[in-house]
């Protein structure tokens, strides 16, 4: 009765129903109800999400869906944002761009994340798909402009270039100029952090002129002022818009061509850039300032007067980013005017300072979480908490999905009670029973650990710093939480004993990263002598951890499950525990 | 699951204990507690006095946990009179990876090359004006302004770091090609 089911519709009709369905998980499970169905599905899979590019083999993702428009890929692990993770340790695209550049010629989009991106391998991209549409390049390096001037002057369809976070050489901007005089399709560029000064106005200019869908423009530090207006005229249909540096000599014609401008931009909702800002120039967005949903202000140094005034013409914020310089006292003004507020960061502007140079701390904290009731996401830099604030904030705001909140100071105690910080974030796992991310900081225990474990059962990602007793913290971790796929882990007291006990744990992960703590070389080894399917990967610039004792602690450890084994281009300071010696001479002998 | 895997190995606990300062370094410590602080405990040990204190305000790396490009961003725009740095390409033949080096940071060819053969493990022999370097499968070349490959050290130093755009380890045969000179 139960078969006949399965086979009572044609091929067609479930790929028709199938087609509507379209996130990752939703597919995944589709495809483990039957053999029909897993066939069915994997040849009308059209977008593929690999979230750890060595985790399978491009060849493996090509064979099961032979026919996907989509690929999102991602490389180096997060702690490669704060430098943790050496040059040179990995995450190259080329090879899977070279496996779909024959299997795939009717690609039409490539998303990456901390990938190393070359030249040839954008080269390679836009030489080998003629319907190419969508390149995302988010916290990328390795390529320059001259790799952007070959998908300029080659890809005719595309409508997404996205560099996002990414450090590429900019050695000019002449390669605007390869788009093609009869390209139109451009909707969405995003060249935020490209460097170089030397800016070429009228290729953007005519370039932005002629792609009347242009959604999202995202310019860089190096467009002045005075050229925002024209630019602007010439796609007032915009929805996201980055300044450049926003800055200019006070000449009241400006400031009326700028506001000009920004008035016949009726549909924008989303602002950025702001680099070296002027305050006498912020009113010239006052007019669009009430659409606005998204503004980032994060490298605006402004003072809190300032902000609290901008601000105040922004009802409709969902989403925020500022430095510190907001101060309590703009982020309770902030409290009560932007009630459907989602979304916000908060980033020091003196980072490395030692003494606070700004009037902000827990309270500001609290204050939003008190008055912003769909405020779901934060991130949040301050040089002072107290648990007290910590359980107001988890009782004020149980919908939290995502709680980063980093003390500068590692190891900060309670300010008010000089007590760890254990019985705070305990009550944030505990109150906010959907939380996904966590990030913590400030003097903890292992008991904030065991709080943890029992009661953050959603937690996918747990970021941990300068924290804990022993191994059993990180053991808490490991036992109880149930949905946690990444955690990364530096500078704290964990050895092998949690490790080691855990070790079936680490297959039901995308991956763990621990540097600076105290897991010795020998347990490496054991780990990945246990679990063939987990790469083990000692990273040590000091060199070969077998010239040390084994019982000498590795400096930084990467362990993520694996389909497909050692990888075939560790550089000289990475090493691969495996089963075999003799296979972990193969893998160094392919990099010479 | 089962239980604890057996784990011999006598834990050396001042191997695994945590420190802050440079891996290498060695210095005297005595609380056996795994515990990585400073002062700011409430039951602070008198005995906590007697470990090598930490340099005042040492920056430690990749903490606060802040991008690159936003720490950049709280300066004013470089402009040339502030002397960025001299960000060239260097890459090595058969090494699938790249790096980035600061010119400005190196005094001379002395120190550029030591810092070369650190980064990708090699040895690039000795250099004479006639011959090139001796002794090692891999010369130093550097591809100037007018877009010429040249080896490196033949021209003076100043001359050098305002010229070169990338630099690359070559090997082999093309190497020697170059030993003759300019």
């Amino acid at each position: 009765m139960h078969k006949k089911m399965a086979f009572s519709f044609p091929d067609e009709v479930l790929e028709h129903v199938f087609s509507f369905i379209q996130s990752d998980k939703d597919r995944n499970s589709v495809s483990m109800v039957c053999k029909s169905w897993y066939e069915i599905e994997r040849y009308c899979r059209r977008k593929v999400f690999v979230g750890n590019c060595y985790a399978v083999s491009p060849r493996m993702v090509i064979r099961r869906f032979p026919e996907f428009r989509s690929i999102e890929l991602k490389g180096k692990p997060h702690f490669a944002d704060f430098n943790l993770v050496p040059d040179g340790w990995g995450g190259y695209v080329f090879p899977w761009i070279a496996e779909m550049a024959g299997a795939l010629p009717w690609l039409e989009e490539i998303k990456l994340k901390r990938m190393v991106v070359t030249d040839e391998s954008l080269e390679l991209i836009a030489k080998s798909f003629k319907n190419f549409k969508v390149l995302v390049l988010s916290s990328c390096e390795g390529f320059s402009t001259d790799g952007l001037a070959a998908i300029a002057a080659t890809c005719k369809n595309l409508k997404e270039l996205d560099l996002r976070d990414c450090e590429g050489d900019d050695l000019g901007w002449h390669w605007l100029s390869y788009f093609p005089d009869t390209y139109t399709s451009l909707v969405s560029l995003n060249i935020s952090c490209l460097g170089s000064d030397e800016v070429s106005f009228s290729a953007l200019e005519r370039l932005v002129g002629r792609c009347t869908n242009l959604r999202t423009l995202r310019l860089n530090r190096a467009v002045p002022l005075d050229k925002i207006a024209n630019i602007l005229r010439h796609a007032p249909q915009l929805v996201e818009f980055g300044t450049g540096s926003y800055t200019a000599d006070l000449r009241p014609d400006i400031y009326s061509d700028l506001a000009g401008a920004f008035s016949s931009c009726k549909e924008l909702k989303s602002l950025s850039g702001f680099w070296d800002v002027v305050p006498a120039y912020l009113p010239a967005i006052y007019p669009v300032c009430s659409k606005l949903t998204s503004l980032n202000l994060s490298y605006a140094t402004l003072q809190s007067s300032d902000l609290i005034k901008l601000v105040s013409h922004c009802p409709n914020l969902q989403r925020l980013l500022v430095l510190d310089y907001i101060e309590d006292s703009g982020l309770e003004a902030l409290a009560s005017i932007c009630n459907d507020l989602q979304e916000l960061r908060v980033f020091p502007s003196d980072p490395f300072g030692v003494e606070p140079n700004v009037s902000l701390t827990e309270q500001g904290l609290v204050a939003v979480s008190s008055g912003c009731p769909k405020l779901q996401s934060v991130l949040y830099f301050c040089r002072q908490m107290s648990n007290e604030a910590l359980v107001t904030i988890a009782k004020n705001r149980p919908n939290f999905t995502r709680f980063r909140l980093c003390i500068i100071e590692p190891t900060t105690a309670d300010y008010l009670t000089l007590e760890p910080l254990d019985v705070g974030f305990g009550a944030i796992v505990q109150y906010c029973k959907d939380l996904q991310r966590l990030s913590l900081s400030g003097l903890l225990t292992d008991r904030v650990f065991e709080y943890i474990g029992t009661y953050a059962k959603k937690l996918e990602m747990l970021s941990i710093a300068f924290a804990g007793d022993g191994d059993l913290g990180l053991h808490h971790v490991l036992s109880g939480c149930e949905s946690l796929r990444k955690l990364e882990i530096r500078d704290c007291p964990f050895g092998d004993k949690a490790l080691l006990a855990n070790a079936e744990k680490l297959e039901t992960m995308r991956s763990l990263w621990m540097s600076s703590c105290a897991v010795s070389f020998g347990a490496c080894k054991l780990l990945g002598q246990k679990m063939p399917r987990l790469n083990v990967e000692v990273i040590d610039e000091r060199g070969p951890p077998d010239s040390r004792p084994e019982s000498c602690p590795v400096d930084k450890l990467y362990i993520y499950r694996t389909l497909v084994g050692p990888r075939f281009d560790m550089p000289p300071f990475v090493w691969t525990m495996e089963d075999d010696p003799s296979l972990q001479q193969l893998s160094r002998a392919n990099l010479m | 699951m089962e239980g604890r895997v057996a784990y011999e190995n006598d834990l050396n606990l001042k191997a695994t204990e945590l420190r802050l300062g440079l891996p290498g370094t060695h210095e005297e410590q005595q609380a056996v507690s795994s515990r990585v602080g400073n002062n700011k405990r409430p039951n602070d040990e008198s005995d906590d006095q007697n470990e090598t204190a930490p340099p005042p305000k040492a920056q430690i790396v990749g903490w606060p946990p802040i991008r690159s490009y936003r720490k950049n961003n709280y300066q004013p725009k470089k402009t040339e009179s502030d002397g960025g740095g001299i960000y060239i390409k260097l890459s090595m033949d058969g090494a699938p990876y790249l790096r980035k080096i600061d010119l400005k940071v190196y005094s001379g060819y002395p120190e550029l090359l030591k810092a070369v053969e650190n980064m990708f493990k090699f040895n690039i022999g000795e250099y004479s004006e006639r011959e090139g370097y001796k002794g090692s499968d891999y010369a130093p070349t550097y591809e100037d302004k007018d877009g010429d490959w040249m080896l490196v050290g033949d021209v003076p130093w100043g001359m050098f770091i305002t010229s070169c755009k990338r630099l690359r380890i070559m090997k082999g045969s093309e190497a020697r090609g170059l030993g003759c000179g300019v």
